[in-house]
């Protein structure tokens, strides 16, 4: 670069030689030098001008363009931030005490049709009505042809059933995932699982609600994401649940029964092992609650948990009980018996005249309602209220079924001296099986109160459940035992479980009042085996008639009860109980063995 | 030494671009095989799901007690009865294996066929 001098010395001293002013050349020369200096400067502007547009407009551009992509693009989730959890299932699994499955899901499909999109609506209304005989061409081919743009057809599709509608070709016909709740074991546990329905539904999925039972109480449990689809555990067992069905299902065809009910009941903690009601019904297809006739006799209905049944002379041993830990009687006091007891207009009889005294433990054996009345009379109304409280005869079931949360049991409106002495032997009172299973149960296993549960988690109960003391509860027990080896209940006996009992009959109330000559509900109430209660069972027959004798038996001791003794022979050794060989006579302890 | 600085950074940032365009790429293609898994992982669920189910409502009781009804002559299978317990003193021992004194000697197969052949020869 050639550096031109601030002044130019040449050029002065030349024109100081030729007489022009100097001066002006020096100004010139600085003229010059300022206008280069300017050009530089602008155009150094005009580059950081240039440059700051283009950072400018490939921000914007920038900004534009991601502002496109965000507008045409389809939102989808991002994708760096994973969920680790397992995908689990829309509804979680019930299962039964040792995991196997009572409800489960199954991805099915549903149909639905877009008639707008239809093709050939003759063809396609004609097609379906053959793979669906229930459907009818000429209403299809109505609604294909209407202006309707959606209309659901099938809710639950076969795989077969859905290539068949794949063959017809019909693009307005189109198909759903659909969720399907699936019960393995059908009728059995119906009432206990309930049952389900599609709650909001959509052309992707559709929500599966429980309508009844567990599926209905724990609805939310099972459908809480936060489980991790954790199975819902049962304490019942389903292998017991289908032997006792079984011998159930048996024992009311022979007796010509027209409903039945039987509780298998754990006597320490309350689980129920099996609950069976007749007639039953497949939750794979709930049907619709019945619009006429009596809801008790619906196969919906729960006769175990739901019914109020007076339960008859099963409610002796409270009486009993109560007599007992009030201190006005032991085993071998002497009761009244002489009959028949009158009470205003009202008389008490018993089956059998038994004379005019019978000791306690005889009361009960023979099972002699004068006896218990006199009794009760005794102790009063309010020991007898206070135990039945105690025992839970006043509330609803705090057992997991929402139906039976609803029943709360008939207790007389005024608790007259009358309704103590027939309460005192199951008149006047009705609660369900499940009921009177908890409170033999809590009779039998020492006095401590359980409440029936279907959880398989349930704690045992404490000594503040306390109802009775442990000594009144072995004379109960050993009371039972009596019944079952000298007494109403004979045919309960299977040798090797030591089976207590006892048995109640109770004539059916009329709807129009008073009660039934030949119509009965019979109960048989047991506890299995009586040295160590491990099991409770309740078996509930209604309307029996055992027709082997020369007239027709209705008694609980000729229905209920061989019909507990065969569920107690199928149940038992399936629980894994070894039969003991007692000989009850002379010493309990001792376990006869021969070699 | 500015020449030399300015090709380094100029190397250095292809290298830089490079590794970060690789590393986006194999990023995108480990989060595309992360979601294959997803899905498969979900199929296989459902596939147990329904191998599960299957399994419950081949394994029902009520199939069960009629499968074992239909194949009694085979199986000899019935319901659990109480006499079907019993007590352990009362199983007979098995019977001891007592060993043969004798053993394995050749000599005595020698001579049982020695025997036959003369009783064969005598029976003649």
């Amino acid at each position: 670069m050639t550096r031109s001098p601030l002044r130019p010395i040449a050029k002065v001293l030349r024109a100081r030689e030729d007489g022009i002013d100097p001066a002006l050349i020096e100004a010139q020369a600085k003229a010059e030098r300022l206008r280069k200096q300017r050009t530089a400067e602008r155009r150094r502007a005009e580059s950081r001008l240039i440059l700051l547009a283009l950072t400018f407009v490939m921000a914007f551009s920038a900004v534009g363009y991601k502002m496109t992509l965000l507008a045409a693009s389809e939102p989808v989730e991002p994708s760096i931030v994973r969920t680790t959890t397992p995908i689990v299932n829309q509804r979680a699994d019930i299962v039964d005490r040792n995991g196997e499955i009572l409800a489960t899901n199954l991805i099915t499909t549903s149909l639905f049709a877009h008639p707008q999109e239809m093709v050939d609506a003759r063809a396609a209304a004609d097609g379906l009505a053959e793979i669906f005989p229930d459907l009818v061409s000429d209403d299809l081919y109505r609604i294909f042809t209407s202006e309707r743009k959606f209309v659901w057809i099938k809710r639950k599709l076969s795989p077969e059933q859905r290539q068949a509608v794949y063959d017809l070709g019909e693009p307005g016909l189109q198909f759903g995932p659909r969720e399907l709740r699936l019960y393995p074991n059908g009728y059995l546990a119906a009432h206990i699982l309930g049952g389900t329905s599609f709650g909001r539904e959509g052309v992707h999925a559709a929500e599966v609600i429980g309508v009844a039972g567990v599926e209905l109480m724990f609805d939310d449990f099972l459908r809480d994401p936060a489980n991790e689809g954790a199975p819902l555990e049962l304490s019942i067992d389903i292998s017991i649940q289908a032997a006792m069905r079984r011998v159930l299902r048996g024992g009311m065809a022979m007796m010509g029964a027209k409903g039945a009910s039987a509780v298998l009941m754990d006597a320490n903690t309350g689980q129920i092992i099996a609950m069976v009601s007749l007639p039953d019904f497949d939750p794979n297809h709930r049907p619709d609650p019945p619009v006429s006739g009596d809801p008790a006799d619906s196969p919906l209905f729960n006769r175990a948990a739901q019914g109020k049944y007076e339960l008859g002379s099963t409610f002796k041993i409270f009486t009993a009980a109560i007599a007992m830990e009030q201190g006005i009687a032991t085993p071998d006091t002497m009761i009244n018996t002489a009959g028949p007891l009158r009470w205003g207009r009202f008389t008490i009889r018993d089956f059998h005249d038994y004379g005019a005294r019978l000791s306690l433990t005889d009361v009960i054996v023979k099972s002699s309602n004068i006896g218990s009345a006199n009794l009760a009379r005794e102790f009063g109304s309010e020991a007898q209220q206070n135990m039945l409280r105690a025992l839970g005869f006043f509330d609803k079931l705090s057992v997991e079924l929402p139906e039976a949360q609803r029943s709360k049991p008939l207790i007389p409106g005024n608790w007259s001296e009358l309704s103590t002495m027939t309460i005192a032997y199951g008149h006047g009172l009705s609660a369900s099986p499940l009921h009177l299973a908890a409170a033999y149960a809590t009779m039998t296993n020492g006095g401590l109160k359980v409440t029936p549960t279907l959880l398989k988690t349930t704690p045992p109960p404490t000594e503040a459940d306390r109802v009775i003391s442990a000594e009144t509860s072995a004379i109960l027990r050993d009371m039972l035992r009596q019944v079952v080896t000298r007494g109403t209940a004979s045919l309960a006996e299977v040798e090797g479980y030591q089976i207590g009992g006892k048995t109640g009959t109770a004539d059916k109330p009329h709807p129009q009042g008073g009660y039934y000559e030949d119509k009965v509900i019979t109960t048989f109430a047991g506890v299995f085996p009586t040295s160590d209660p491990k099991y409770v069972l309740i078996v509930s027959l209604d309307e029996p008639e055992e027709n082997s004798g020369l007239e027709a038996r209705r008694t609980a001791g000729w229905t209920s009860v061989p019909v507990a003794a065969e569920i107690v022979r199928r149940v038992a050794p399936l629980m894994g109980l070894r039969p003991e060989y007692f000989d009850d006579a002379t010493n309990p302890d001792v376990t006869l063995t021969s070699n | 030494m500015r020449g030399v600085l300015l090709v380094f950074g100029v190397a250095l940032v292809v290298f830089f671009a490079t590794w970060a365009y690789r590393v986006n790429y194999r990023t995108q293609e480990a989060l595309a095989r992360v979601d294959t898994l997803y899905d498969q992982i979900a199929q296989e669920r459902q596939t147990i799901a329904v191998l599960r189910a299957e399994w419950a409502y081949l394994n029902r009781p009520e199939r069960l007690l009629a499968l074992s009804e239909k194949h009694f002559s085979d199986l000899k299978l019935m319901p659990i009865h109480p006499g079907h317990f019993d007590e352990i003193s009362r199983i007979a021992y098995p019977v001891p294996v007592v060993e043969d004194p004798v053993g394995d000697d050749p000599l005595i197969d020698m001579l049982i066929a020695a025997a036959i052949e003369e009783i064969l020869a005598g029976s003649e």
